[in-house]
């Protein structure tokens, strides 16, 4: 059955106990448990899969194709389309499957997140069709949502400049700490969604909400790109998993 | 002093992003150069020949180049042109007078009877840039539609393998299994064997020169397979 | 083809040039906003409005309380909810339908400054528990668009939200009835959202329409009276440095101390 939220009156545990350990064990600074795949669908040109403690989400890519109508097109570059969008399932009370408002936003920063990294300039007149389905939602979804995205477009063959990661950090109970859960973000004080592009040194996205002195603000932000680097990492490793498996065949 | 760097060992598998060399590069097929660094845009082997940095991707998509032979699939018959899918990014144009020797306009029924969609054929590109769509043409022997075989794709990053140096490859498996094979550029190739039986054959050979691709000693390999597999259908 | 609405390339080069060199075309500095008209209290069928014009943009806001339901999370709560639309007069891009994702965006990012700094004291807005709260509506109107409908909208928001009056009631069998006279909205903090254009590299505050078609990025930091940071927002198809968000936070609190002023005094 599931669980309903705190009913009045229940206090809520505590989320980070005296020795800065989590409810789940975590650390501060500590990612949850992450796997990732690639090339998982077989119809879309590129795709990738995330479970991140209890996220569970699929990204997949089409394109690049011509556009029609032809005047939506560009003419001198590929259009970055994309659609974050989460099951009716995917949450505690189910949601409608219409696209919320939350949803229409969200489509548009991880697009914006993702466009720098595409050599859109090499497709004109084309779409590249992102699309972001959440199956299972725990908090920090767009930042997995970015990253797998991210994985898919290098699947699908689109030429990239680098590749995009993404992560979350927040503040609760006081503590600044990285990758927050879903409980972690109602209760705490702030959640600061990142993404980053290593190469230039680049953040494509960066939203916050709550309440941080600019010295928190400042900390948050390179909490959280250091939980980029390690999702690129991840990623990397990803990749390399799907395309050497067939040389290690050979032997 | 110049600053001459390498990242990668020939052949290594590089990811979009990895910083492949730094120093005075220049930036072939798949990298990018910013600033004095050479980076990688796709996933795939990166090599080296004297200066020039590249990488055969190992995903890719086709992308249209004047003189290729393609195959493609009818998607729209128009008043005077068919609109045809050959696996690119963008669609391909058919003239209806580059088939019919007439140059007014067909009657209204004609078109569909000489390619209908979802028809395929094989043509060849004659012209394509930026600005507008690639053009084919059907006007030469071999080209026209498909009415038999099997058609496979395959990434278009590995049909210089299939074919093979001087097309090694390819007429070794054309003797090998008796099949007819047309290769597309765009990474569809056509199988027209005498039996069922020899196609499947000659399509897993090519299923596994693209799985082995980068490897050495293939075209033995391939051909004590097929080898293999022959005797095991008697 | 709009020539009002997009920008020919020679002069997106000279706006580009000019950045570079720390000038910008309307000879304003790189940290400085355009002139800022407030005017409260505009429609009096409204419970609460204002009207901004930062420059040439024009923002309306209107806020209208009327009785609901609370979300069933947060009880005894009031609902604070904020939406914007860019309506066809405003601009020969808008197109009249359904909110499209710059306006959803524009609201939200509007929104999370009022409810992040609890702008709002919503428990005050509780009238019987689990069953009739008050419910804020706040619609933001653009009425003419020439650059940086964020901060004209957030201001324009907290102007009327500050001049927002509730009308008195009793609870007679579970039923609001409406007294004689009215109470001032209580706003505990104001929320001041800074917008930062990406030019070449540099970062200018307060981008005007053409500045806008010509940036790689934007970044709206929003701040409240403690100088606390509330919301954040990254826009656009570029990217900054870390350095570069820094820079622009230090900035946004000496504008955001600016501004608040010219607000609570209207």
């Amino acid at each position: 059955m599931a669980k309903k939220s705190p009913e009045k009156g229940e206090k809520p545990e505590k989320l980070i106990n005296k020795n800065n350990i989590r409810i789940d064990g975590r650390k501060l600074n500590e990612l949850r448990p992450t796997k990732l795949e690639v090339g998982i669908l077989s119809n879309a040109d590129g795709s990738a899969y995330i479970e991140q403690g209890k996220n569970k989400i699929l990204a997949a890519v089409y394109g690049p194709k011509e556009l029609h109508p032809k005047h939506l097109a560009l003419p001198d570059r590929a259009l970055l389309h994309c659609r974050y969008h989460m099951a009716p399932f995917s949450v505690q009370e189910r949601k409608s499957p219409a696209p919320s408002r939350r949803e229409i936003e969200l489509s548009k920063v991880i697009r914006e997140s993702l466009e720098p990294s595409i050599f859109a300039e090499y497709y004109p007149r084309t779409s590249i069709d992102v699309f972001i389905e959440v199956l299972q939602a725990d908090g920090g979804t767009r930042c997995a949502g970015i990253t797998i995205a991210s994985l898919a477009l290098a699947d699908a063959g689109i030429p990239m400049r680098d590749l995009v990661s993404a992560c979350a950090a927040g503040k609760v109970e006081g503590h600044l700490l990285l990758d927050l859960t879903d409980t972690e973000d109602k209760a705490g004080e702030a959640d600061l969604p990142l993404a980053f592009m290593p190469n230039f040194n680049a953040i494509t996205l960066l939203q916050m909400d709550g309440k941080l002195t600019p010295d928190e603000f400042e900390q948050a932000v390179n909490m959280a790109v250091e939980g980029c680097k390690q999702m690129s990492t991840l990623q990397k490793e990803a990749l390399k998993a799907k395309y050497v498996v067939k040389e290690a065949n050979e032997e | 002093m110049i600053n001459l760097s390498t990242f990668y060992e020939k052949r290594q598998l590089v990811l979009p992003g990895d910083l492949l060399a730094e120093g005075d590069y220049m930036a072939g097929d798949n990298t990018y150069k910013e600033g004095d660094k050479i980076y990688a845009t796709r996933i795939g082997l990166v090599d080296y020949e004297q200066r020039k940095i590249y990488v055969v991707a190992l995903k890719s998509f086709y992308i249209p180049s004047v003189g290729d032979t393609v195959i493609g699939k009818v998607v729209e018959v128009g008043l005077s042109s068919w609109t045809v899918d050959i696996n690119a990014p963008y669609l391909a144009t058919l003239r209806a007078s580059d088939v019919l020797d007439r140059t007014f306009k067909p009657r209204k029924d004609e078109l569909p009877s000489i390619f209908d969609v979802n028809e395929l054929i094989i043509a060849k590109i004659v012209s394509y840039d930026r600005t507008c769509d690639p053009l084919l043409t059907v006007r030469e022997p071999g080209l026209g539609k498909i009415s038999r075989g099997q058609i496979i794709e395959v990434t278009p990053t590995k049909i210089p393998r299939v074919i093979g140096r001087k097309g090694s490859m390819v007429n070794m498996i054309k003797d090998e299994t008796g099949c007819q094979i047309t290769i597309g550029q765009n990474g569809l190739i056509l199988v027209n064997g005498k039996t069922p039986e020899d196609e499947r054959i000659a399509i897993t050979a090519i299923r596994k020169i693209e799985e082995e691709a980068h490897t050495s000693g293939l075209t033995d390999r391939i051909t004590e397979m097929i080898r293999r597999k022959k005797k095991e259908e008697k | 083809m709009n020539i009002p609405a997009m920008v020919v390339r020679v002069k997106q080069k000279r706006i580009a040039e000019l950045i570079s060199h720390g000038k910008r075309l309307d000879e304003r500095g790189l940290d400085e906003y355009r002139d800022i008209q407030l005017e409260v209290g505009v429609i009096e069928r409204a419970e609460g409005s204002a009207r901004i014009r930062l420059g040439k943009t024009e923002v309306m806001v209107g806020v209208k309380i009327e009785t609901g339901e609370p979300f069933p999370d947060v009880p005894n709560e009031g609902v604070l909810t904020v939406n914007a639309e860019l309506v066809p007069l405003a601009s020969p891009t808008f197109e009249a339908g359904p909110p499209d994702e710059n306006s959803i965006e524009l609201a939200r990012i509007v929104d999370r400054g009022i409810r992040e700094s609890k702008a709002i004291t919503l428990e005050k807005l509780c009238i019987t528990p689990q069953k009739k709260v008050f419910v804020v509506f706040v619609d933001i109107y653009v009425l003419n668009h020439d650059g940086n409908l964020i901060d004209a909208s957030a201001m324009a928001a907290l102007a009327a939200l500050l001049n927002t009056k509730m009308f008195n009631y009793e609870l007679k069998n579970d039923e609001v009835q409406i007294k004689p006279g009215y109470t001032q909205l209580p706003i505990v903090n104001h929320p001041v959202a800074v917008t930062f254009a990406k030019i070449n590299d540099k970062i200018v505050v307060d981008p005007w329409l053409e500045e806008e078609q010509v940036m790689d990025a934007r970044i709206t930091i929003t701040m409240d009276k403690d100088d606390k940071v509330c919301a954040v927002q990254k826009g656009g198809y570029g990217y900054f440095s870390k350095e570069q968000i820094f820079e622009a936070a230090k900035i946004a609190k000496k504008k955001s101390e600016e501004l608040r002023k010219i607000l609570v005094k209207s």
